[in-house]
């Protein structure tokens, strides 16, 4: 106790008390109409990790489906359509957008920025019921006839193909745009508003940038998807002619609005994922990480980027060859703060004493799918190689190098690295890394096989092929159930240690940012007074406590504030 | 752990280092808690700055919602200019201007109830709320009459606006011709949607055409509809059931593709009629919660915030109003 009293960031309780967030108030009700942070997180977790079980057993559907060529498990090949559609809809819409922010960051970031809530607490429960509602207009919309859309709704296919539910689901996606706006909102004035004394914007961690950058895309997008999807829903119901050509209207406009959001919404899938990584390597490097303000600034120049490339969707759609030069030129240097980024999460590790648990595995993982998820890009932004590869399987193969080896990765690697923090439990680590072994393995396997597909022609969204792809179909298939097999175990690891994994001490891998430095479980206030506020990347005062059995940060041993201090390793 | 709590005192943010001396579980003291302070600000400065920053932010996102829309116009008048400088004749200029004058006038009040809630006037500040409530709800009965103008004169969307309303069974072919437009090519357009209804449903005026004096204000020698159908001694059907509610059926000049300019102008306009509809909901909240006695000059955060919201309304209409109605 002595080093702790003489010790101000300490000052925290960080023992687990009988009355934390979970305990603080019983019954449904005090669940569902709750405005602490913490609980509203961990109710997205829950929604969006379900939905995740739906989305990936439509992917094993898919796959399964690919087999062989011709019918394998349905004969309709418009049942395949609807598959392909819901798919991508639940991962993109429920899944991905939502997974990291609002999952991840509803619980993590005021506890990261020493605050007792967001800044809009009610704002917060408003979005998780938006979010409630727009999954529920998705199911509306498979009661009413489905919809195969594809989860672009492309006009005027979407506003004349005969499945019933397309209203629906796109009056469910508008409302989980709204979601999302409330999220970013929420998150832009929480970051901007409650800090504590000392934490100054180059003091934040850097999944606070990464997550004050995504609110920005949130909230500067997200509008435009809407207003398009409010006037492709007019369009259907009573055919204004916008967007429809027999009505002198202009489908590639549709294609326009679609992206401008849909290009900006991709990094708000990866840009919280690279804040997360940023994290998992500093912590389990236990080294100071490399670079920070580059990172944080490159966030914030992916932001900018992000706005700027959408037409790179629509090299093929007929734009005039001066604007897809343009946007293939703008969409190259995307590269750079994206490589910066990797660059420096590699020297991180350079020299740091590298805990290989499992968080680590999954940021390890992320930093090699993202490189080639990252690369197989310029292919596509190179003008004349993605004519060739437009809408085949190396597309296909590539945003799920992105969003799914990048995004949904390093989301389960933030789960694993905050899930004693959430829970109070530790979970099995052997098990952990086992899972994200074949995780990774299984994700290549059928992902990678997808680039060979898509360079030797495969289209995309395809129900039949030509018999010569049947050898490469088959291993992607075989791929997924590898990956799903993983995911089984992740769950089963996660799920398990709630009833008999060994509880978690306020600081299980030497974290120095402050939700280390609470409780775990955190108490319903996160901390009794705004917290004093080190450089959380300096891991040097951060000392193996045997009485604690975890670690305590030990302020005499930080140079900052004790010029004496020894120098240690970790030390920047 | 006490120890360490007090030890706290010390470090604490110079304003709030009274906050240690609290249990743990209750950090906030009513003493410098006003009842209007949310329990994770620390000061009513934080939180008015927060609301503040927050409602530019959702500004923000208003000005992109309506922003597609706007290029949507912006497409479509370059695409179709004869279609734009045509069919605004079919506006009510008296109308919209107007309307435009009720909405600038209930920005006045809405400024002025922020005035009177920051120096404490509340009798003051109610009436303004009133007043602007009034504004919007004047606007609304005068976009309800302009509607219904409209819809009975048959300047709607889509290919109905080629079926006069009489014409039940056409009607229904029009309904159809919507849900399945015929197979187009991408990106080209098709040239004219009115070709099939136009042989069976225009009438040819008894006037030659070339005798029509040409209008006034129209540009390019289009001649205004209303102007046509007085050198035709055709009944405008203007708050009437005239023998021609659908006057624009029976101008050989329309261009085609009219009913865009319909399409684009339900659009904006009926979004924009939404946001005044959120706003009066907005300002009988606040009417209520001022009734009450919540606002004052230590708390007006609301009336704030919900000025700066309407104020937006309000603008947009400034746009609105001069792209639609002032075109030709």
């Amino acid at each position: 106790m002595t080093t702790i009293n003489a010790n101000p960031d300490a000052i925290l309780d960080t023992h687990a008390s009988r009355d934390n967030y979970l305990t603080h108030t019983r019954g449904f009700l005090s669940w569902a109409f709750t405005l602490d942070h913490k609980r509203i997180g961990v109710m997205y977790l829950v929604g969006v990790l379900t939905a995740f079980f739906v989305g990936g057993i439509f992917a094993l559907l898919l796959r399964t489906e690919l087999l062989t060529p011709g019918a394998t498990i349905t004969a309709d090949p418009n049942v395949y359509n609807q598959w392909f559609t819901l798919h991508g809809a639940i991962m993109v819409f429920l899944v991905i957008i939502p997974s990291i922010p609002a999952a991840l960051g509803n619980f993590i970031l005021p506890i990261m920025l020493g605050a007792k809530d967001v800044a809009f607490p009610r704002l917060n429960l408003f979005s998780f019921w938006l979010w409630m509602a727009g999954a529920l207009f998705a199911v509306v919309a498979l009661m009413r006839g489905g919809f195969d859309t594809g989860w672009t709704f492309y006009v005027p296919y979407s506003t004349t193909t005969e499945t019933g539910g397309v209203i629906p689901v796109v009056v469910g996606v508008f409302i989980l745009g709204f979601s999302s706006i409330f999220t970013g909102m929420n998150f832009v004035v929480t970051i901007h508003k409650l800090r504590p004394p000392g934490m100054t914007w180059f003091r934040m961690p850097l999944f606070l940038w990464a997550l004050y950058s995504t609110a920005l895309i949130q909230v500067l997008a997200t509008p435009v998807l809407a207003i398009t999807l409010l006037l492709l829903i007019v369009e259907r119901a009573v055919g204004i002619g916008i967007f429809t050509p027999s009505l002198g209207g202009d489908p590639v406009l549709f294609q326009h609005f679609f992206w401008f959001y849909s290009h900006p919404a991709v990094y708000i899938m990866i840009l919280p994922g690279m804040g997360i990584v940023s994290e998992l390597f500093a912590v389990h490097a236990h080294r100071h990480i490399f670079g920070y303000r580059f990172i944080a600034y490159s966030s914030v120049a992916i932001a900018i980027f992000s706005f700027l490339v959408w037409g790179h969707h629509m090299f093929v759609s007929g734009q005039s060859p001066l604007i897809n030069t343009l946007f293939s030129a703008i969409s190259f240097s995307v590269a750079i703060p994206s490589a910066v980024k990797v660059f420096n999460w590699t020297a991180t590790l350079y020299k740091g004493s590298i805990s290989l648990t499992t968080p680590m595995l999954y940021a390890l993982a992320f930093l090699i799918l993202f490189t080639i998820g990252g690369l197989t890009g310029l292919h596509l932004a190179t003008l004349n190689t993605d004519v060739h590869l437009h809408d085949t399987y190396f597309v296909v193969a590539h945003f799920h190098y992105v969003m799914m080896g990048s995004a949904l990765i390093a989301m389960i690697g933030g789960l694993h690295h905050w899930w004693p923090k959430i829970t109070g439990r530790l979970y099995n680590e052997r098990l952990g890394s086992l899972a994200c072994i074949i995780i990774f393995i299984g994700f290549n396997v059928t992902f990678f096989t997808q680039f060979m597909l898509g360079s030797h022609g495969m289209p995309r969204r395809y129900y039949d092929y030509q018999p010569e792809f049947t050898t490469y179909h088959q291993i992607s298939t075989m791929g997924s159930y590898i990956m799903a097999s993983g995911f089984l175990i992740t769950a089963w690891c996660l799920l398990s240690s709630l009833w008999n994994g060994e509880r978690s001490p306020a600081n299980p891998w030497g974290g120095r940012s402050l939700e280390w430095q609470c409780s775990s479980p955190p108490p319903h206030d996160n901390f009794p007074t705004q917290p004093r506020v080190g450089d959380c990347y300096d891991f040097s005062c951060v000392v193996w406590s045997e009485e604690e059995n975890g670690y305590v940060v030990d302020r005499s041993l930080d140079p900052e504030l004790n010029p004496n201090a020894p120098k240690r390793a970790g030390a920047h | 752990m006490s120890s360490i709590t007090a030890g706290t005192q010390g470090h604490g943010h110079d304003a709030h280092g009274a906050h240690g001396a609290h249990g743990a579980h209750d950090a906030h003291g009513a003493h410098d808690h006003p009842p209007f302070l949310a329990h994770h600000f620390e000061s009513p400065q934080q939180q008015f700055d927060s609301a503040k920053l927050g409602m530019w932010l959702f500004l923000a996102t208003e000005v992109l919602f309506f922003g597609g829309l706007f290029v949507a116009y912006a497409v479509l008048r370059m695409r179709f200019p004869e279609v734009f400088s045509y069919a605004s004749h079919y506006l009510d200029t008296i109308m919209g201007g107007v309307n435009t004058a009720v909405l600038i006038l209930s920005s006045l009040t809405m400024a002025l109830a922020v005035r009177f809630a920051q120096t404490g006037r509340k009798a003051a500040m109610l009436i303004c709320l009133w007043l602007t409530l009034a504004g919007a709800a004047g606007f609304m009965v005068i976009k309800y009459f302009e509607y219904t103008h409209k819809i009975h004169e048959h300047l709607v969307w889509g290919t109905t606006f080629y079926v006069p309303p009489d014409n039940a069974e056409g009607q229904t072919e029009a309904t159809e011709l919507a849900k399945e437009p015929p197979p187009a090519p991408l990106g080209v357009t098709v040239a004219d949607p009115t070709q099939p209804a136009l042989p069976v449903l225009a009438k040819v005026p008894a006037t030659d055409a070339a005798a029509i004096k040409p209008a006034a204000r129209a540009p390019s020698g289009l001649a205004s509809p209303r102007e046509m159908a007085k050198a035709e001694g055709i009944k405008t059907g203007e708050g009437t059931t005239g023998a021609h509610p659908s006057l624009h059926l029976e101008d050989r000049k329309m261009p085609p593709n009219t009913h865009l300019f319909f399409g684009i102008y339900y659009a904006m306009t009926g979004l924009h009629g939404v946001h005044v509809i959120a706003g009066g909901v907005m300002l009988i909240w606040l009417i209520w919660r001022g009734m009450r006695g919540d606002f004052g000059p230590k708390y007006y955060t609301p009336v704030d915030a919900g000025g700066l919201y309407w104020h937006i309304v309000d603008l947009v209409w400034i746009f609105l109003f001069p792209l639609f109605y002032l075109i030709h």
